[in-house]
């Protein structure tokens, strides 16, 4: 008998790898943050890409990092502000946990912080529908994804 | 406790203390602005009104906070941009509009002898005492009720040049707005509005131009957010940009839904922002980027 089952694994191995990222993703209103503003595990359920994140931290559209800190490693990104702290040296002062906190809401960590919370969908004043004026209906998709969060994580432990 | 959990402590401590840790900067000069050769002098500085309660060391000039070429162009009434709309509002003053067939100079006569002072008082209450007006609640008032003509839109472009032709007879004059009395609750609501964080990036006003002028987003240079410049010739989008219509675009900006131009919380954030610049003198017609 020679039976093809190439096609049948397929499906399940498409079906066990979407369970898996299903369960193990973590909401933006189930992230557990510790006393100190830090996330023990991962958001996505995955380890992040250093150099997607470094991108993610770049494009105006999603991390826009750079608009307000410097990062003295990296003098090709243009015009970099001096709102927050550099980010040189990231990777050794804190850790995984901590730095995933402080990207997901810095709020936690600092409670005063100017920084906006990057994984966060409600509890907002008024929000938008992005940049167009229109009011927009809570829960918001965060402004970054769980594993886009991942990412810059592990750009900013790579920073030493 | 390792270092990390140290600094956050550090950091966390330094937060909680009313002295932000990442400082505003300062203004490298405070020279005036000194238009047409020195004719005319406009200070940039002025000392913080009391009522600031020492939130800023120093008032200034968002001129100060733009780049050299941007200046420049303040400093010369030929090559200001903003003038074109000042001469369109001056044509709009003397002509008549509306079923009574009256113009502006029909009843207050000269611009310059009519309207010294205005915009340096504005906002303030109505007539009846019942409502904060901004210069352009007045100027509407005006058309509807004694000329008999339509209200303009509040960012319309016959209002804006209006407003800044109005603006020049006060060039020179400290901002000086009433805050006590009926404005007082106005006052207390801009204020309220002034430290909101609004919108998904959870932004106030505060955040940026009382925290960090003199820092840098991007490439955007944050200024104290004074308004004694406006109406304001933008070179951004090449055009006269109101009061409430920056506002607008700031809380926009924030991923938020602003309120609307001509709104009463606008006008009450428009006493507030007003009052935090008292001191420093009405710019007539300025240039921003």
């Amino acid at each position: 008998m020679n039976i093809n089952l190439a096609p049948v694994l397929a499906v399940l191995t498409a079906l066990a790898g979407g369970t898996a990222a299903a369960a193990a993703e973590t909401p933006p209103a189930a992230t557990v943050f510790e006393e100190d503003g830090s996330i023990a595990q991962s958001l996505s359920g995955a380890p992040g890409d250093p150099q997607a994140g470094r991108q993610t931290m770049e494009a105006r559209g999603l991390g826009n990092c750079y608009a307000c800190h410097l990062v003295e490693a990296t003098p090709d990104i243009q015009f970099m502000g001096d709102i927050g702290p550099a980010l040189d040296g990231a990777g050794s002062r804190w850790s995984a946990a901590q730095l995933r906190g402080i990207v997901a809401d810095a709020k936690h960590t600092f409670p005063d912080s100017m920084m906006p919370s990057f994984y966060k969908s409600a509890g907002f004043l008024r929000p938008g529908e992005g940049y167009t004026a229109k009011p927009a209906t809570e829960p918001l998709p965060p402004l970054l994804t769980a594993q886009q969060v991942e990412d810059v994580v592990s750009y900013l432990l790579s920073l030493k | 406790m390792n270092y990390a959990m140290g600094l956050a402590a550090v950091l966390s401590a330094a937060f909680g203390l009313a002295a932000p840790l990442y400082a505003a900067s300062e203004p490298e000069t405070v020279a005036p602005i000194s238009i047409n050769e020195g004719e005319i002098e406009l200070a940039t500085e002025a000392e913080a009104p009391a009522h600031l309660n020492g939130a800023l060391p120093k008032i200034w000039s968002g001129w100060l906070f733009r780049d050299a070429t941007t200046q420049s162009m303040q400093m010369d009434d030929f090559e200001n941009p903003a003038m074109v709309f000042v001469d369109q509002g001056l044509d709009l003053w003397d002509q008549p509009d509306g079923a009574e067939g009256k113009s502006c100079a029909d009843c207050h006569g000269s611009i310059d002898d009519s309207m010294k002072g205005v915009r340096a008082a504005m906002p303030k209450m109505s007539e009846d005492g019942t409502d904060l007006w901004s210069l352009e609640n007045f100027v509407n008032n005006c058309r509807t009720t004694r000329m008999g003509a339509e209200a303009w839109g509040w960012s319309s472009a016959p209002m804006e040049s209006m407003t800044l032709a109005i603006s020049m007879a006060s060039r020179g004059m400290p901002v000086d707005v009433a805050i006590d009395g009926p404005a007082q609750s106005w006052w207390d609501k801009g204020k309220e509005i002034y430290y909101s964080r609004y919108g998904q990036l959870q932004l106030s006003c505060a955040n940026c131009h009382e925290d960090h002028y003199g820092d840098w987003i991007r490439a955007d240079h944050l200024s104290q957010g004074q308004i004694s410049g406006f109406p304001v010739y933008r070179l951004n989008g090449a055009g006269v940009v109101s009061i409430h219509e920056r506002f607008f675009g700031c809380v926009r900006d924030t991923r938020a839904e602003p309120f609307a131009q001509g709104s009463p919380e606008f006008r009450a954030l428009e006493l507030y922002v007003s009052s935090r610049g008292m001191g420093l003198p009405v710019e007539g017609a300025s240039v921003r980027h």
